[in-house]
Parts: structure tokens; sequence; C-alpha cells
């Protein structure tokens, strides 16, 4: 019996499905604690196994309903999710609601009731407004996960990243994290930094001060305004996006200034250390943030957190319906 | 006719308030139960007895957004938190910016507001920042100060012009003191801000629009009020500029006064205002500004929003808190807290800002309106929802244990709100 075979075998058991962390949503890296992060984490592993067979399906949630609720556009996140959910056996539901409701004046709040009373067992959100995660999670009656809420919190973004991380190096206690770009802007910047800190890894900022956040040196992060300086010792090197509107004279001088000093290029990579992963969460700038030859070169993991996206989803999925289940079995 | 509290706490000591024909007729300590003859009688048992506040901030939806609130619902709310005169805000629709519109308030406040109303008229047309209002006509229309309300006025010549002429018809400007740029965000800017993921305010904002104002004011020698300071800085700077001598007064919002930034918590948007809270050191320097003098009084900032303004995300939903209900209990905090004593109490919410926009009412002298409410300081209740007379709901004290509360509240004699 193969490894994989086995865990499959493991986890269909469903009568001994254990929890695996006690929040009903997932908001935000700190719902999870230090103990229930790597059990998520050996959890998405033994998907990744799965999602390598030829027989991906796994009906575990078979008849309960996931609605991707997505008020930004989103390519990679909203079918890594759909994936995940179907895989599991989930029903998928996709709303793009960017296009529809609220160009009819309808609140958030009233798209998301309206939702709720179709009675879905997931709400997976994005939304451009930091907090919107949170103000349904307390009026839906489903588990709410954020995926992505302005530039707050990005909380399997940063999953999949620890994951990636922790396949490769075996671990995350200890390892030298710079996290460099725009992370003003980026939620997945500070997902990473809540989710590494708390594993014990050691993270730095790489960025020109007017893409640093205001007090983010009581994050726990040592903070750089130099590359050189940054990477120097770094055994992952995780690129953030440099969105087009911010590039031109408002936070950066402009592109090729922003590329000059802080694209990632092979010669820069160099002060990192010997091997280090170069990551992106994508869609990537090429040319702005990284060169071409960095993102598809031999350091490169960027694909594999794709990959990896898909199975910490299915984890998510799973863990909260267990919860839901013990929830409606104590009620 | 006559009527007489006696056994009352008085912000200078005990005493009793005898009131006849709508006006104080005595006050203090020789008004006992032997002292005021046929006059019928109330019995304080030792309960304050406290000018009416004058509260020099409060925006009602009238008219324009009536849903929200009505001069009508603010007096009710009002009269509930022993506010007995509301200084309304310009920031209406249509604006409050000529001679019409000022009547318009003074007759609808009459008709059908409980406790006394007086508007305050933009500076600018439209609150746009761009033509001068008729500042002389509606002073005498019945204007007891000029502002753009929520907005500051951001044209150093504009102000310029605007306090220089302000100054020919003794009117009082009233700035917000914001400079735009710097304060585009929606709470204070920090660690809080960026762990929250939420455009931040900056403190700096504020003091630098206040200190280009002061220079304005020494160019031109016009009667200058800073409507709200949120920061410890800015107090220092009005201190500064008291020091000089300059004609200037400040206020500070309740709301600032006991309330930071932590309480914003998980996006809780009834927390969301303009000046954003800020971080406990600044709350505490305002504290200290106001116990010392430095800032002059004390608003509410009442700003009544609902539930298709504030049940948003934090990012979009609108800034305000209403705080009329609860004005005088949260006052009350501060004197239980030991941060001020009772004569600095009633200076802030009354004496200060009667002295300010020159009312008669405000401070219980003899031949003054009878304009005060009876509080009792230990009487603990909850705020919900149901229990404000506030037309929107929006009160960052909702589920809180407040310690006082008013019994009754009287205007020109007459009871206006009564718990009993």
């Amino acid at each position: 019996m193969s490894t994989s075979l086995y865990t499959a075998a493991l986890m269909a058991s469903t009568s001994k499905r254990q929890p695996v962390f006690k929040a009903q949503h997932l908001l935000a890296v700190s719902d999870l604690s230090v103990t229930e992060i790597p059990k998520l984490l050996d959890l998405a592993d033994s998907y990744v196994e799965v999602n390598r067979n030829a027989e991906k399906r796994h009906a575990i949630l078979t008849g309960l309903t996931q609605v991707n609720l997505f008020f930004e556009n989103s390519t990679r996140t909203q079918s890594s999710f759909e994936i995940a959910g179907k895989r599991l056996g989930a029903d998928v539901m996709n709303m793009a609601v960017s296009t529809s409701s609220i160009s009819k004046g309808e609140t958030v709040l009233d798209t998301a009731m309206t939702i709720n009373a179709m009675q879905p067992d997931f709400l997976v959100v994005r939304h451009q407004s930091s907090g919107t995660a949170e103000l349904l999670s307390q009026k839906v009656s489903c588990a709410v996960i954020n995926a992505g809420d302005g530039q707050h919190e990005h909380p399997t973004q940063a999953l999949l990243d620890a994951l990636t991380i922790r396949r490769h190096f075996g671990r995350l206690e200890g390892l030298e994290v710079a996290i460099c770009g725009d992370v003003f802007h980026s939620r997945v910047a500070r997902s990473n930094i809540h989710l590494l800190t708390k594993m014990g890894a050691h993270v730095r900022v790489v960025a020109p001060t007017t893409l640093l956040p205001s007090g983010i040196a009581n994050f726990g992060v040592r903070v750089f305004t130099s590359m050189k300086e940054g990477l120097a010792g770094a055994d992952v090197v995780m690129m953030l996006r440099l969105q087009v509107e911010r590039m031109s004279g408002t936070f950066v001088p402009s592109q090729r200034e922003y590329y000059h000093f802080h694209g990632l290029t092979e010669e820069k990579l160099k002060h990192a250390k010997p091997g280090a992963l170069v990551m992106h969460p994508g869609p990537m700038n090429r040319g702005v943030e990284i060169d071409s030859s960095v993102a598809d070169g031999a350091q490169s993991v960027i694909r594999e957190q794709v990959e990896m996206g898909v199975a910490v989803r299915m984890a998510v999925l799973d863990a909260l319906a267990r919860n839901a289940r013990k929830q409606l079995g104590g009620a | 006719m006559k009527k007489a509290y006696l056994n009352a706490m008085l912000p200078a000591g005990p005493g009793g308030l005898l009131i006849e024909n709508g006006l104080v007729a005595t006050v203090g300590p020789s008004v006992t139960r032997d002292a005021v003859g046929s006059a019928s009688v109330v019995d304080c048992k030792g309960k304050l007895v406290l000018p009416g506040v004058i509260d020099m901030r409060v925006f009602t939806g009238e008219p324009g957004s009536e849903y929200r609130e009505t001069l009508a619902s603010a007096s009710e709310a009002a009269a509930a938190g022993g506010v007995t005169t509301m200084i309304v805000m310009p920031n209406t629709e249509p604006v409050i910016d000529d001679a019409a519109m000022v009547d318009f308030i003074l007759r609808r406040a009459r008709d059908t507001a409980k406790v006394r109303v007086a508007p305050m008229a933009a500076i600018t047309k439209g609150l746009k920042g761009e033509m001068m209002t008729e500042i002389g006509l509606m002073k005498a229309a019945g204007a007891v100060a000029v502002t753009d309300g929520t907005k500051s006025v951001t044209s150093a010549a504009l102000l310029r012009r605007a306090l220089t002429y302000a100054r020919d018809h003794d009117m009082l400007v009233v700035q917000h003191v914001e400079e735009p740029g710097l304060a585009s965000g929606v709470m204070n800017a920090g660690e809080m801000a960026s762990r929250l993921g939420l455009g931040g305010s900056y403190a700096m904002a504020e003091v630098m629009m206040l200190e280009r104002d002061l220079r304005l004011v020494e160019m031109t020698g016009a009667r200058y009020h800073a409507a709200q300071l949120s920061c410890a800085e800015s107090v220092a700077v009005m201190r500064r500029a008291k020091d000089r001598g300059l004609p200037v007064s400040c206020g500070v919002c309740i709301n600032h006064l006991v309330l930071n930034e932590n309480d914003v918590g998980a996006y809780r948007t009834f927390f969301k205002m303009s000046p954003p809270l800020r971080g406990e050191d600044e709350r505490r320097a305002l504290v200290e500004g106001l116990r010392d003098g430095t800032i002059d009084v004390v608003v509410s900032g009442h700003n009544p929003q609902s539930d298709d303004t504030k049940r948003l995300p934090f990012a979009e939903a609108a800034f305000g808190a209403v705080g009329l209900d609860t004005m005088m209990s949260t006052m009350l905090s501060l004197y239980h807290n030991e941060n001020i004593n009772l004569k600095r109490l009633a200076e802030a919410c009354s004496e200060a800002p009667a002295r300010l926009l020159g009312l008669q009412q405000g401070c219980l002298a003899v031949g003054a309106p009878a304009d005060f409410c009876v509080v009792d300081p230990q009487l603990s209740w909850q705020v919900e929802p149901a229990s404000l007379y506030s037309r929107s709901k929006n009160s960052p004290f909702e589920h809180r244990a407040l310690e006082g509360r008013v019994v009754e509240t009287l205007v020109a004699g007459a009871t206006v709100y009564s718990a009993a």
C-alpha cells in the first residue's frame, strides 16, 4: 500500500476525524494557535499527496455548499478555492459580485445575508475593504474563510507559503525570511509576518520607507530599505506585487527606479544564502519587482506555491467542516 | 410661579436654586426651605444641580436626512443628556449658508424642539471652500458663529479674508482643524491602523492646520475657535497661543476624552470619527488640557448615522457618533475619575460656550435663564439602543455601564425631561 493511498484511507474514515483547530471561521492568522498551525499544515501535506494521484476526488464534503463571494477580481485564489471545494465533493458556486448587486447599491452585508439565506456551509470572501470578512462572520451562520480583505489579511496565502517553505526546509523555526516590496498595501505581507513570527521564523521586511506601514517595527520584524542588506543571509526571499497605480509618482517615483533598487535580479539574489527559495504570491510584474530569469530560475518555487494553495484550502475546508459538525453534534 | 430646588450640590458647593418666571431668582447656600416662602419645593437630597449643557457641535439630519435625526428627535436626546442648548452645524442639505436657512432652522426649532437651538452658519457657500457667505446677514438672522463644520477651510487666502471680515461683525470663526491631504485615512495613523490594514490619518495633520490658522489669527485679530482637538501637540500649540494673548479658544469632543483608538477593536464602526480617536497618551493630554483650562469647551459631536452608513466595512462607513443622550453621564465619568471638578465641568460644558457665542444662558446666576439639570451622580445605567432618544443608535457607549444620569432637565424653568 503506497503512502498516498494509506493517508487517503485514513482521512476517509470520518468517524476518526479529529478537530484540527478551534475557530469556527478563518479570518486571520490569529485564529490559529502555535500548536494548530503545524497540524493544519500536516493535513495539507496529506492533500498534496491526494492531489498528485490520478483520482483526486475525496468526497468528504458531499452535500455541503461552498459559495465563493469575490468582490474583487481574482483568478488564482478563486479557482484555487473552487478546485479545493470540488475535490472534496462540495457543491461550489462562484459569485462575481463586483459586476452585479453592488453596482445596484446593495451593501456587502445585504449581499452576504441574501446568500446566507440559501444555507451555504462555507462562505469564501474576498473584498477590497479591511475587516469585511470579520463583519460578515458576525452576521452569517456558516463558516467564513477570508480570501483577502483590503490591506488586512490573507490567511490561506500565508498558510500555503508556510507549507511551501516547510516542505523545503522541514521546519519554519529559525529560518531567515525576507519579505520585499509593497508591504504597506499588502495583506499577504501582514498574514505572512504574523504566521512566520508566530512559528519562530525571523522575518525582515525590505522596502522603500514609503511602502512600509507605520509602526511596522512593532510587528516583530527587522526593517531594511536596501535589498543588499535585507537579503543578506536569507533562507527565503518573498517578493510582493507592486500595483501599477502605485508605481508612478505617488509611492515610488517610477517603475524603472523601483526595479533598479528593489526589483529582484540574479545579482541581488546572490546576497541571500545560496539556494535560497524565491517566492511570489502572484500575479507577477516581470521586470518590475522580479526579473524573469529569477522568477523562472532554479531557486523559484512560485509554481509550487500555487500547487500548495489547493492543498492548503482543502485542509482549511476539511478542518472547518469538522468544527461545524462538532458544533451540530454538541447542540 | 416660584419653584425651589433645595439641598442640591451646585458647581460652587452645596446650596439651593430658586427660579421664578423662567429665570434664576436666587442661588447658593442661602436658598433654604425657610428662605423660599410659598415656592413649590423639590428636595434634591444632595443630587447635582448644574447649568444645562450648551453643546457647540451637534449634527442633525434636518433638513435633508430626517430619517437619521430631526431637530425634534435630537432635542429629546439632548434633554435626556442634560443639554439645554444645541448649536447645530451647517452641514445639512441644503447647507445653512444664507440668512433664510438660518431663519428656517430657528423656526423649525421653535415649533418642534424641546430645548434651545441656535445654528452655526457656513463660512463658505455650499461648504465648498471657495466663496465667503453673508456673515453679517446670517448673524443678524440669528447665527451664533460661522464654521464649515466637518470641513476645514483649506485656502489660507480665503480664511484670512473670512477672519478679517468676521471680525468687523464680531463673529466667531470655528474651524475643523485637519490638513486633508495628511488626514485621508479612516482612523489614527500608527501601529493599530497598520495591523488592521486601515488607512491612517496623522495627528500632525491637525497640528499643522492649527498652527497655520493661529498665524492667520495673528494677522487678522479675529476671534477663532478650533472645534475639536485630538492630540497632545495641539494642546501644547494652543497653550502657547493663549500665553501670547491671541483671541483663540478650542474644544474637545467627549469621545476623545474617554475613549482611545484601541476601542476600534475589530473594526467597530461606531468608533470611527473625525478627527479619529488616538492613543492613550494623547487622550491623557487632552484631559489635562481640559483640567488646566487650555481646552475651553467640551462638545458631544453628536452625529447620527444609521445602518446604511454604519453597517459597512470600516473604510466605507461614515464618520461620527451620537452623543447627546450620554453627554452628562460621560462628562461625569471625568468627575468620578477626579480628572475635573464640578466647577470645571460647568465651565467647559456651559459657561465657556455661552461666553464664546454671546448667549444669556449657561450660568446659574441671578437673572439668567433657568436652564439647568438635576443629576444623580451615583445612578448607574446601561446604554442600550432602546435607551437612546436619538433616532440613530450609533453610540460608542452601546452596552457600556455609565455612572450618573440626568433625572430632570429644565429649559427656561419648564421641565423638558424627567426620568420619573
